[in-house]
């Protein structure tokens, strides 16, 4: 069961923060169509510019793959201080 | 030493202490931000961090800012959750030999809070909330240091 968590924005737009896919996707690839097909807001909002991806805490630019233990986090753009 | 707080802070002792047993360090630069009401179109600020990335980020940042600015030591407090205007989400103090560094490192730290660190920062306003992204201000602030 991969974990997807969303921060931000993307949690407004989904109505959740935190989630499991069961069965676990096996690639980035294969969650983020998985979103999209649940949710069309959801899926184009993930893909937009400035949302980057972190699995299991370290950030990744590519495609990646997943195991059934997978953090993967989708992070829109930071605003601290 | 680098911390995330949900609870409001006083960056007086903080800065107190420290200056402590600084002998050889010449020069501690600090900046406080403060949240801003915005004319009374913000009245809470909430701010969300991803816990433990967060931490590993400020960090990298701070171990970056170490090297290059040849600091003896920096302070990172950084609110999270509900905050009121006027109280301090920020906090950064810098310790080095001579005040150019410090003050360079200050800034360059804060630089890198505002738009390469995780947070999320929601305003609460009369009107609703609405998340606050990077300003053009932001990016081109960044954009110094390269």
């Amino acid at each position: 069961m991969a974990r997807v968590l969303l921060f931000g924005r993307l949690s407004d737009i989904a109505g959740w923060r935190e989630k499991t896919l069961e069965p676990s996707p096996a690639r980035l690839s294969e969650l983020r169509a998985r979103l999209a097909a649940d949710d069309a807001a959801l899926g184009e909002a993930l893909a937009a510019p400035g949302v980057q991806v972190a699995l299991d805490q370290v950030l990744v630019r590519d495609d990646a793959a997943l195991s059934t233990r997978s953090e993967v986090a989708f992070l829109p753009p930071m605003s601290g201080g | 030493m680098i911390s995330l707080t949900d609870q409001g802070f006083d960056p007086g002792p903080l800065l107190s202490g420290f200056c402590r047993g600084r002998a050889e360090t010449g020069a501690v630069a600090s900046f406080t931000g403060l949240a801003r009401a915005e004319g009374g179109e913000t009245r809470v600020l909430e701010l969300e961090a991803y816990p433990g990335f967060t931490e590993a980020q400020i960090g990298a940042i701070a171990e970056t800012a170490r090297t290059r600015f040849d600091l003896q030591d920096l302070m990172i407090v950084h609110r999270i959750g509900q905050i009121a205007p006027g109280e301090p989400i920020v906090f950064v103090a810098t310790a080095a030999s001579h005040r150019r560094a410090a003050f360079e490192a200050c800034d360059y730290l804060m630089d890198y809070l505002k738009s390469r660190a995780p947070f999320w920062k929601k305003e609460h306003g009369p009107d609703g909330a609405r998340w606050v992204e990077p300003r053009t201000q932001d990016h081109e602030d960044i954009a110094r240091w390269a």
